[in-house]
């Protein structure tokens, strides 16, 4: 088999059949009697409109998939962002100083496993409105990986680095510009990555919680009027979107790959 | 006063003794070498120099000031390059010059890196990064980064012991170059005598570790330019050598009389396979034979 035909092979027959299989599979499952999961061919038909019209805004409660799918996003971004923003700075710190590492670790590896069921509640009672409650769980979720991957890719510099920052007698902002931001960025984007698959994973859990429209809350509310087909296309969806979130951010991280 | 001098210095690390009762003196525009045994404290002697470290006891002197810290007046070549791999060959440099040299136009900054980069005959790589050169073209970049900064001192730590021979018989004769054409102060630490011998005005041997020291100093009256080829010939380039060779070795037997090392083997001990115990074994190692609480061996009759 020459080089073409076995890239073929494995990157779109293998994963073809794969598919395949759990379709005939799903479809076996759902012609079971008194099984209520709906066939594909039915959840096709059910998705339809929604697919094809993926921007449309036919009421609050019925839109495009795609257009809930903007919606989330919009607030996934915002969380993801304040993340980011509070967790660089802090990852940076830990990774600098031994006396925050040594105060601050216990307390990250007791919030770092709560689950974002936990922390929304909380988000509410702080801030009374939906929207921003799901925003500072995205962060608070989302934020452990940036901390320790930036805290750990900070302390994994090279100590040539350092020297060489030291015999030029370097400014701590220039070094911090010159040599650390650039020597740490690596884990650093890893940490990103990290963060983003969390933060996509977290709005699904807020909006089914806030019932706030996009995926998350299309798919509560289709699973309260028994339509159950929905339900298939919004966890089909969430995967796809999810999917290509991550392809992004390796490709970001790739071009920022210094060594 | 001599330009830089070192004064009974010693550094141990955690109670090993590493270096001991280092006394160094070198004079403005000297080249000279440091010869001694890989792990013998090489390194941390001129780590003491550039100022990275600070000896335990006696002193280290530069123009009659102690050094304390590391600066851009003693520029260091590490073993390991150690450049910036996110920056270009350019970049690298620029940094160093723009840093000691702040006030500077930018043109004027821009020449300078420029000439130090075609100094090392590297101005068709100027755009390249690290990664993409070769071991002696990587090294060059380093030479042309610490002296670009305009030295008082040039330290090279081993620079030259991670390439293949014929790369490294080019950087000997380039920086041999380098320094004929600058008269800079330079200390070359090495672990190859006939690198010292070829290059420097004097060569000291360093004595094994640990708790290594200088041997005595040792003057080349070879004349330069020097030929590698018609060196080796030379009378007086063999007696230098053997005295080197002679005092390395020597010191190197004596520290073996008196080499009192604990040997630590590690705490396993091998699997008794024949203590398997039949069937399965899903997640379970065999019985170690300390782990057996009673063994019963069939004694023939």
């Amino acid at each position: 088999m020459n080089k073409e035909n076995q890239f073929k092979f494995d990157w779109v027959i293998l994963p073809l059949l794969a598919a395949v299989t759990v379709i005939v599979l799903w479809a076996m499952v759902s012609s079971i009697q008194g099984v209520s999961l709906p066939s594909p061919l039915k959840t096709w038909e059910a998705s339809k409109l929604y697919i094809l019209e993926p921007f449309a805004k036919r009421g609050e409660l019925d839109q495009g998939i795609l257009r809930f799918t903007w919606y989330s996003l919009v607030l996934v971004v915002k969380g993801y962002a304040l993340a980011l923003i509070v967790g660089t700075p802090l990852g940076f710190l830990l990774g600098v100083s031994k006396l925050f590492t040594k105060s601050l670790d216990p307390l990250i590896q007791v919030l770092r496993p709560v689950s974002p069921l936990a922390w929304l509640p909380l988000g509410l009672i702080l801030f009374q409105k939906s929207e921003p409650a799901a925003i500072f769980t995205i962060a608070i979720c989302a934020m452990w990986p940036t901390v320790l991957n930036t805290a750990m890719g900070v302390r994994a510099i090279p100590q040539d680095y350092l020297n060489v920052a030291r015999v030029l007698k370097l400014s701590r902002s220039r070094t911090l510009f010159k040599i650390l931001i650039p020597a740490a960025l690596p884990y650093m984007f890893t940490g990103f990555r990290l963060s983003l698959g969390i933060a996509w994973l977290v709005i699904v859990a807020a909006e089914m919680l806030t019932g706030a429209p996009g995926v998350g809350g299309f798919l509560w509310q289709e699973y309260n009027s028994l339509i159950y087909e929905h339900i298939i296309l919004c966890i089909l969806t969430i995967g796809i979107i999810g999917f290509v979130l991550d392809r992004l951010m390796s490709l970001v991280e790739q071009r920022f790959k210094t060594a | 006063m001599a330009f830089i001098e070192i004064e009974g210095a010693g550094k141990s690390y955690g109670g090993n003794v590493v270096l001991r009762d280092i006394n160094l003196t070198i004079e403005r525009g000297e080249f000279v070498a440091i010869v001694g045994y890989s792990g013998a404290g090489k390194t941390t002697l001129i780590s003491m120099l550039a100022g990275l470290v600070t000896p335990d006891t006696g002193t280290v002197k530069m123009n009659g000031l102690e050094i304390t810290d590391p600066g851009p007046d003693r520029s260091i070549v590490f073993q390991n390059y150690s450049l910036l791999p996110w920056m270009t060959v350019y970049e690298n440099i620029h940094l160093a010059v723009d840093q000691v040299f702040p006030n500077w136009p930018a043109e004027r900054k821009k020449q300078e890196t420029e000439k130090y980069i075609s100094m090392v005959k590297l101005t068709p790589a100027r755009d390249k990064k690290p990664g993409e050169l070769s071991g002696g073209m990587r090294q060059r970049v380093s030479v042309a980064r610490a002296l670009a900064i305009d030295p008082q001192v040039l330290l090279l730590d081993e620079p030259l012991s991670a390439l293949d021979a014929l790369t490294r018989a080019t950087l000997q004769d380039e920086i041999e170059r380098i320094w004929s054409e600058n008269k800079k102060t330079v200390v070359l630490i090495t672990n190859d005598a006939d690198e010292g011998i070829l290059l420097a005005d004097r060569i000291i041997p360093l004595s094994a570790g640990p708790g290594a020291t200088l041997g005595p100093s040792i003057a080349i009256d070879l004349p330069r330019p020097r030929d590698r080829k018609t060196i080796n010939h030379d009378p007086r380039y063999k007696a230098v050598r053997n005295h080197v060779l002679d005092y390395l070795l020597t010191s190197g037997a004596r520290q073996k009389t008196v080499i009192n090392r604990k040997l630590i083997l590690p705490d396993i001990e091998p699997e008794d396979l024949s203590m398997r115990v039949p069937g399965w074994h899903f997640g379970r190692r065999p019985v170690r034979r300390k782990e057996i609480k009673s063994e019963s061996v069939e004694v023939p009759s």
